[in-house]
């Protein structure tokens, strides 16, 4: 793969999550019954930086789980990969809870779709919202994001790679090209 | 959708020849993301959604096939099962009649046990999917040693430099040779004890002896098997209560062993035999962590077996 | 001079050693000459060998009653294109060989179908139950060469030394399958490192020499007893069957130097196969007595050189694939390998080790000729034409599926052999020819 361009620099970042935690904090009128669920790898932290922002701007600590979705998803019969299954932890009840899953990227819509059948053999939230970094279009499935920090459109040679300070040692977004094969 | 693969798998698990420590641990990983799921109100996924496999049971096992079977459909794969007497001659259905068979209805991986050592080696040949070896006569039962050394690592951690003492019947034993393959391969030690006439002359992996104190002493983990009354018909033993004189765990024996070290069987127990009475129900065995801990480790042998094309 | 077949520009080779390029014409059953002559057949064997028929002691061919694993005609072919002009057959069948008129009917059966010649081995005891002795007399008449109750195990010491004194007394050998049944059990595969690691059950070294020390001994006991100054000077009394193990060879070597009568014969898997195998779990090397160690091969090959070993016997075992495919509990035992044996062995021990190649030739002709008393067949004027033409230099995979014999299944399927046989002649009379020859 080789690099393209910076799509969004770290203040960037910091500012597209700023404004999904305002947004997530007035649709949900407050911290009621909130809590956040990381889907791995990314996810996670952003998850984590999303709780840490409501806890800044609301002053009360919601929960957050974390979810793997390998188990669930619709490939596995077919892909030469065999993906490593993951840790999935969930320390709460989700009955009656308003679910934000978080993503880094939404693409296919796949993962989500896992994701939302993971979640929900664990338990029956009152309400689930999708938030991701970044929109890239190309759906696969009659999925939307509830909340998006940047839409960028993309070619699907194109590959999205965000980084986080905690999984990268810097927060960024950015695109490559895949090799021609 | 993110990629961490796991490094690649042997596509089937006959004994653990092919198979090597960093494959072993990340199975053991994996099992452990199989207790949390079974730790769920619902205790399903559907990773295995569209793959069928058989039980193939040549020997009765009701134990071994049900925490299969419960393992396929927890993952969502179709179970079906087939089980069968084999002859000592032709007359009958070969065992390569009966696979072959069953590959031409879509089996996508094979599940056997068999009283005679090899047969899965053999199906592997024969057949284009994965076989897994729920046991075949005195030689392998790796699933068992695998949810031994995840049992294990729950109570001790890491196993490096664990003494593990095993008692009993070594020589017809596939449990114990299981045990010698993989609990060396993740670094611990192992003592196979038990009476002269059920020890084999050499085991790698293991030190071999007599002497039930020296077995125990300093052991950091005991594992007894299970003692067949036929051995006293072979002339290999001469009684039960000889046995046990001599090698029954026993509340008392158990102080050479270390403090605490836990206990384990792979069952069917011969209570008083194997163990002295009360033990098998005492904190310190781990016979039922070890029966739950089974499912989870079958679920993961699947997972691995069955997802991801051959490499 | 006027002969049926020239055999132009051979290489001559016998048990007594290599005798340079010769034109060998052959008629009336006979070497006519060796400085040639005319014939209504010429073949040029430029770069080929011309050695006696080999003569194995030691076959199983199943008839009657098994011919689905193998049969008078099958077997007989394989041994033909094996380079082999006369078999033993052992009468381990259904019914067992016990009296003459199975006897007969072997042979007469064996002589239609013209390839190598039947010289059918009769049971030491009736229905080889190890109980009552059977009719030596009767059964040499009808042209049995050899008792034995090999298939079985003789448990009884006393019935072995009645039947080894009664069959000497008519002149008939006697041989065994020497395995102590107590300490064989129900082992599978040689007792050892491997056997322990993959959990079969073992058969140890020391069933083998356990029960040749005891037969030893009741050699050394018969030959004290009546009917014995009829013992031909020098012939085996007792022949010990497929030797395996270097002990067994040591208490063998042994017992010719204290001058008992006695003979025995190492198989070509023995010779080049070990418990090793057996890491495949594959039953195709399950065999009795089974494969052993590199260090029994040592020992063996070393026996076989210095003649502590008299000859090489097959123990041709042919079973039906299905039988094969079985586990290695129930899989019966047995490698088939008639049409191997020589150029396995010229392979692995000659080219591979430099095992001299007139000893042999020897261990293939004359070794087993003299253990059953038959004359030495030598590449003289005037001798029998019992004769294999082999190529020692065209390398060939062993591909089980050509095979004459029944069961076309090999542990050696894939080996680069040389040595194959291409004429195969008895008494002058084509048995088999490769077909380039034809």
């Amino acid at each position: 793969m080789t690099f393209k361009s910076k799509l969004l620099n770290e203040d960037e970042v910091r500012r597209a999550l700023t404004r999904i935690a305002h947004e997530v904090i007035e649709k949900n009128k407050g911290t009621d019954n909130l809590c956040f669920v990381g889907i791995h790898t990314r996810g996670i932290s952003l998850a984590q930086r999303l709780v840490n922002l409501v806890e800044r701007f609301e002053g009360k600590r919601v929960p957050m789980g974390i979810l793997d979705i390998t188990l669930y998803r619709d490939d596995l019969t077919e892909i030469g990969l065999q993906p490593k299954v993951r840790e999935t932890r969930i320390p709460f009840d989700l009955n009656g809870k308003a679910v934000v899953l978080v993503d880094d990227v939404l693409y296919t819509g796949r993962t989500a779709r896992a994701a939302l059948d993971a979640l929900i053999d664990q338990g029956r939230p009152n309400r689930i919202y999708l938030a991701v970094l970044v929109d890239r279009g190309h759906r696969e499935l009659p999925i939307r994001a509830d909340f998006v920090g940047k839409n960028l459109p993309t070619s699907k040679s194109e590959v999205v790679k965000v980084k986080t300070q905690e999984d990268d040692g810097e927060d960024a977004v950015e695109l490559w090209e895949m090799e021609e094969s | 959708m993110n990629e961490t693969a796991t490094p690649s798998f042997p596509k089937h698990l006959l004994d653990f020849q092919d198979w090597r420590r960093t494959q072993v641990e990340s199975l053991l990983e994996t099992a452990q993301m199989m207790q949390e799921v079974l730790a769920r109100p619902v205790k399903k996924v559907p990773a295995l959604t569209g793959f069928t496999v058989a039980t193939v049971f040549f020997e009765p096992s009701t134990r071994t096939r049900i925490s299969f079977e419960l393992a396929a459909r927890r993952m969502s794969a179709d179970v079906v099962s087939f089980s069968g007497a084999v002859s000592s001659t032709t007359k009958g259905e070969t065992y390569r009649d009966t696979l072959r068979t069953l590959e031409q209805m879509g089996i996508d991986a094979y599940i056997l046990r068999t009283d005679a050592a090899g047969v899965p080696h053999q199906a592997h040949r024969w057949l284009h999917k994965p076989v897994i070896n729920a046991g075949d006569g005195w030689r392998a039962h790796p699933t068992q040693a695998l949810l031994d050394a995840f049992t294990l690592r729950e109570k001790l951690g890491d196993l490096e430099g664990k003494k593990i003492a095993i008692v009993g019947d070594i020589l017809h034993s596939r449990v114990a040779r299981s045990n010698a393959e993989l609990l060396p391969m993740l670094g611990a030690k192992v003592v196979a004890c038990g009476p002269a006439t059920l020890l084999p002359g050499s085991l790698p992996g293991t030190t071999l002896t007599t002497n039930l104190k020296e077995a125990l002493a300093e052991a950091d983990a005991v594992m007894a098997l299970r003692l067949q009354k036929e051995r006293m018909d072979k002339g290999l033993l001469p009684s039960l209560p000889e046995y046990i004189a001599g090698y029954q765990i026993t509340e008392e024996r158990l102080r050479w062993a270390r403090p605490q070290a836990p206990l384990l069987h792979p069952g069917p127990m011969n209570r008083d035999v194997e163990l002295e009475g009360t033990l098998a129900d005492s904190p310190r065995s781990l016979v039922e962590r070890q029966v739950a801990n089974g499912q989870a480790v079958r679920m993961a042998v699947l997972y691995h077996v069955l997802v991801g094309k051959k490499s | 001079m006027k002969g049926e077949i020239l055999i132009k520009n051979a290489k001559l080779a016998d048990g007594r050693g290599e005798h340079g390029s010769a034109d060998v014409l052959i008629g009336e059953g006979r070497i006519l000459s060796l400085t040639g002559g005319d014939a209504s057949t010429v073949l040029d064997a430029t770069g080929k060998v011309l050695s006696p028929g080999f003569f194995d002691p030691h076959a199983h061919l199943r008839e009657p009653g098994q011919e689905v694993k193998e049969d008078l005609q099958s077997g007989l072919t394989a041994a033909a294109k094996g380079g082999y002009t006369d078999v033993v057959s052992m009468p381990n069948t259904s019914p067992v060989v016990d009296s003459a008129e199975i006897v007969r009917a072997l042979k007469e059966k064996a002589a239609q179908i013209g390839r190598a010649r039947l010289h059918p081995a009769a049971a030491l005891t009736q229905g080889q139950e190890g109980k009552i002795l059977s009719e030596a007399r009767l059964l040499r008449e009808a042209g049995a060469v050899m008792l034995t109750d090999d298939g079985r195990t003789n448990e009884d010491a006393g019935v072995l030394a009645q039947g080894l004194q009664y069959a000497a007394s008519w002149g008939l050998l006697v041989s065994v399958h020497a395995e102590d049944a107590g300490l064989r059990r129900g082992g599978v595969m040689h007792e050892g490192k491997v056997s322990f690691r993959l959990g079969l059950p073992g058969n140890p070294a020391y069933a083998e020499s356990a029960r040749i020390a005891r037969d030893l001994e009741v050699v050394r006991y018969v030959i004290q007893g009546p009917g014995m100054e009829a013992l031909r000077s020098g012939k085996s009394l007792l022949h010990i069957q497929h030797l395996s193990t270097r002990r067994g060879l040591e208490l063998i070597r042994q017992g010719k130097q204290d001058g008992l009568p006695i003979s025995t014969e190492v198989g070509p898997h023995h010779l080049t196969l070990t418990d090793e195998h057996l890491e495949s779990l594959n039953p195709i090397y399950k065999v009795a007595p089974p494969l052993r160690t590199r260090t029994d091969i040592e020992a063996l090959v070393e026996g076989l050189l210095d003649g502590s070993i008299d000859c090489v016997g097959t123990d041709h075992a042919p079973h039906t694939q299905d039988e094969k495919e079985l586990d290695l509990l129930r899989a019966p035992f047995g490698i088939p390998n008639l049409e191997v044996a020589w150029p396995l062995l010229y392979t692995e021990l000659v080219l591979k080790r430099g095992f001299p190649l007139p000893i042999l030739i020897e261990r293939f002709t004359d070794g087993p000729r003299r253990v059953l008393g038959f004359s030495p067949i030598h590449l003289t004027e005037g001798a029998e034409a019992s004769l294999v033409l082999w190529q020692p230099n065209n390398q060939r995979p062993v591909e089980p599926s050509a095979f004459a014999s029944k069961a076309k299944y090999s542990p050696w399927e894939g080996w680069m052999l040389q040595g194959w046989p291409v004429l195969t002649l008895v008494e002058g009379r084509r048995v088999f020819a490769s077909e380039p020859l034809l």
